[in-house]
């Protein structure tokens, strides 16, 4: 029998392996850290340190331009050194801080992170009130909405870099073949995918099951207060999925994808992009980051598509709403040995002038930088991507100053998760759009209360 | 090796005897005892310390986490067994342990009788042919399984994959295989394809270790080859068919690489909960769970204890020399 035992025994133990991995992954990610925090050791960051004797901060980040970003940082600061590395982009990242917060060591001092994941992190006491470090000096800079994101109560949590205000963007060769007029409104909307389609034209837009946080800005649009949430009383949460509008807005999208007006392939896809390229989407209801993304996917780069943006459709033209779609900050981690310090390179990196303007020039980021929004020259910069129209100015700083903020969830992954699954089944038709968001509404609510919230 | 153990039982049930060895002889052969069982662990020490470090220890400690429970809004509290009485109630486990077993029932077979064919093929063939065949069919298990379901999920893509075009040839539309509906398939396929050519070879091997003299035997009896192949070698290789199984189902279970793989092109059709394994992933690491992650690894070793164990059990007369 002991090759039988063996077997059994591989059996039970590999089937814990996952946990044997976790316990051992926080060795791995906290040599930039500790090293780095302790102040002497160039050798674990991904970039030069211009001034050796000067105190480090350990830095994760993810911006495509962030190297550059740094070296900038570096030598225009004598008195601290960023020491940067790449932890992975939005849910890699997440997930080795997961560890880290579990395992009490290994996080960075500084931490770029989505606005949406921050109530999640801060319910685990992973991340620094940043106003009792001086955030109040840097809130001017930013608008009333890009500061709420940030936010919860009287706590400041992050400082805003990247916004993502949303717009339409569209295929003006696609709308003039056809002769479609830009909708302004979602019936509007609707009415132009029935026309494309009647006319044997592609797809309207996309539909995607995998883009939770699109479809919440969508339903938010129309007057969806989902989260009723505050981290000074964090024991509570008010949850309100299935309100009218926002079953409305599942309605409306499930009407669209029966018809097959619009399709319902998952985007940030190889597929999905070739299909914004080839001309298989007349629009791309997006965010302001979305230029970026697709120049750097190889969306743009086939001959003959030419990209337009316009405001977002609304419900009611009469009172336009402002929606946001993704965006990030830096937060400080509670595991940073100079928080004083750390906040300050939180307040300061991707801050200054010249670092916004490569962020620019390079369509890494939508700044949310008052400096760069009110700037004429920002405005009035011509867009490659669509075709030298002013889109900062026409389109996005208005939908940026428009936008009221969000208050997010503490269990933001969790709810994605299951969103997704009732987007899955609002485009097979196993639900209607109201029955889904109302089983979501009691999903979520059982999962609050089996985390221990009050649900209000 | 001189056992304490049998001459701690033996002085007692002499004790004249001890007491007259304790004066005299012992001391020194139990330090040379004490020696040689030194020098044993110094040669399983490589071994012992990466066992213990990586695989005893983080079962332990495992298990120590998922004896608490902690909510996002509460903090951490000791609840003995209740997570595991969550865990074999709650819907998403169960969903993805059933997902498993069907999973297993369907792939198991298909997995079997395709390396058992191919193994008996290439076992009676002797042309150059066999070698490079032999050569092909396991050329899939050496690429690692990341990249093979990578490649498969840009043959499955509708836009970039041969499918759209081939139907199309024959004005058909091409099925979607990263849907839901489809998606068993999908990772079937992929699965069959990555270890068929490896249970082939074990197969294959077991094969090469018959006596030709028995085939003869069989030859003269007057078997024809298709009866050989069913009668007689069949039944003599069980052991490494059993041996196969046991890996499929185990490795099934646990089902966790490729789904994972081709999460961000399905569509929505591989959940969070998909399988045990994802679920104690997504857990762990996008719900900040690690208590009720270890919980649900912890329970997925247990029902693929029980699999295993009733697989071996139901077994157990059929099997050859397998194990003795």
């Amino acid at each position: 029998m002991a090759s039988t035992m063996k077997n059994l025994l591989a059996a039970t133990s590999a089937g814990i392996l996952l946990v044997a991995l976790a316990a051992c992954t926080p060795d791995v990610s906290s040599g930039t850290s500790t090293d780095s925090a302790a102040g002497g050791d160039a050798g674990s960051c991904s970039n030069t340190i211009v001034h050796p004797d000067a105190p480090q901060v350990s830095v994760w980040a993810w911006y495509p331009n962030i190297n550059t970003v740094v070296d900038m940082f570096n030598k225009s600061h004598d008195n601290v050194q960023v020491c940067w590395s790449n932890a992975g982009q939005g849910g890699d990242e997440y997930a080795k801080f997961s560890t880290a917060i579990a395992a009490g060591t290994g996080a960075p001092d500084v931490i770029m992170l989505e606005a949406e994941v921050l109530p999640g992190f801060e319910i685990q006491n992973a991340l620094v009130d940043l106003s009792q470090h001086g955030a109040d000096k840097v809130k001017g800079n930013f608008s009333d909405g890009a500061w709420k994101d940030v936010s919860s109560g009287s706590s400041v949590y992050a400082i805003p870099v990247d916004g993502g205000p949303m717009a339409m963007i569209y295929r003006a060769d696609i709308f003039k073949k056809y002769g479609i007029a830009i909708p302004t409104t979602w019936d509007e909307y609707a009415a132009a995918a029935q026309k494309l389609k009647d006319a044997g034209g592609p797809f309207m837009g996309d539909f995607g099951s995998n883009v939770p946080a699109w479809f919440t800005a969508l339903m938010t649009q129309n007057g969806q207060t989902a989260w009723n949430y505050d981290s000074s009383n964090p024991q509570s949460i008010g949850i309100k999925l299935n309100d009218a509008g926002s079953q409305k807005v599942a309605s409306y999208w499930q009407d669209l994808v029966s018809k097959k007006l619009v399709d319902t392939q998952d985007q940030f896809t190889t597929d999905y992009v070739a299909g914004l390229a080839n001309g298989s989407y007349a629009t791309y209801v997006s965010a302001a980051w979305a230029p970026g993304y697709l120049t750097g996917a190889g969306g743009a780069a086939t001959g003959g598509a030419e990209w337009q943006v316009a405001p977002l459709p609304q419900w009611d033209a009469s009172k336009p709403v402002s929606v946001n779609w993704g965006g990030s900050t830096f937060a400080v981690t509670t595991q940073a040995k100079d928080k004083d310090l750390s906040s300050t390179v939180a307040m300061e990196l991707y801050a200054s002038q010249e670092e916004l303007q490569d962020g620019i020039d390079t369509q890494t980021i939508f700044p949310l930088n008052q400096q760069v929004l009110t700037s004429q020259s920002f405005a009035d910069a011509p867009i490659a991507f669509f075709n030298g129209q002013k889109a900062n100015g026409e389109v996005y700083i208005p939908a940026e100053n428009a936008y009221p903020g969000y208050t997010y969830s503490p269990f933001t992954t969790y709810y994605y998760s299951e969103l997704t699954k009732s987007m899955v089944s609002i485009i097979d038709g196993s639900k209607t759009g109201p029955q889904a968001l109302d089983d979501l509404q009691s999903t979520m609510t059982e999962y609050a209360k089996s985390q221990g919230f009050t649900v209000k | 090796m001189t056992n304490p153990a049998a001459a701690v039982a033996s002085s007692r049930a002499h004790p004249d005897a001890a007491t007259k060895a304790e004066a005299t002889s012992p001391k020194p052969r139990r330090r040379r005892s004490i020696r040689r069982a030194w020098i044993g662990w110094l040669f399983i020490a490589p071994f012992g310390v990466v066992f213990l470090v990586f695989l005893v220890a983080p079962l332990l400690y495992a298990f120590y986490l998922s004896l608490f429970s902690k909510g996002l809004a509460t903090g951490t509290v000791f609840s003995g067994l209740g997570n595991y009485v969550k865990a074999f109630s709650d819907p998403e486990f169960l969903g993805g342990v059933w997902f498993v077993i069907r999973f297993a029932v369907v792939l198991i077979p298909i997995q079997m009788a395709v390396s058992l064919a191919a193994a008996l093929v290439l076992d009676s063939l002797t042309t150059r042919l066999a070698k490079f065949s032999r050569l092909a069919i396991f050329v899939p298990y050496a690429i690692p399984a990341v990249i093979g379901t990578l490649m498969w999920g840009f043959l499955y893509s509708p836009v970039f994959g041969p499918l759209t075009s081939i139907f199309g040839a024959f004005n058909q539309s091409a099925p979607d295989i990263l849907s839901s509906g489809n998606i068993f398939g999908g990772l079937l396929n992929v699965v069959v394809w990555q270890w068929a050519g490896y249970y082939m070879i074990i197969i294959y091997a077991a094969l090469r270790g018959i006596d030709p003299s028995v085939y003869e035997a069989a030859r003269i009896d007057g078997a024809n080859p298709r009866q050989i192949a069913l009668r007689v070698k069949v039944p003599m290789i069980s052991s490494a068919l059993v041996l196969i199984l046991v890996f499929a189902l185990i490795g099934t279970l646990q089902f966790f690489t490729e789904p994972q793989v081709l999460k961000p092109i399905a569509n929505g059709a591989i959940t969070a909960s998909f399988t045990p394994n994802i679920y104690a992933y997504n857990l762990a690491f996008q719900f900040s769970q690690f208590n009720y992650a270890s919980t649900i690894s912890f329970a997925l070793g247990i029902v693929v204890f029980a699999a295993v164990y009733i697989f071996l059990f139901t077994t157990r007369k059929r099997r050859g020399g397998f194990s003795s």
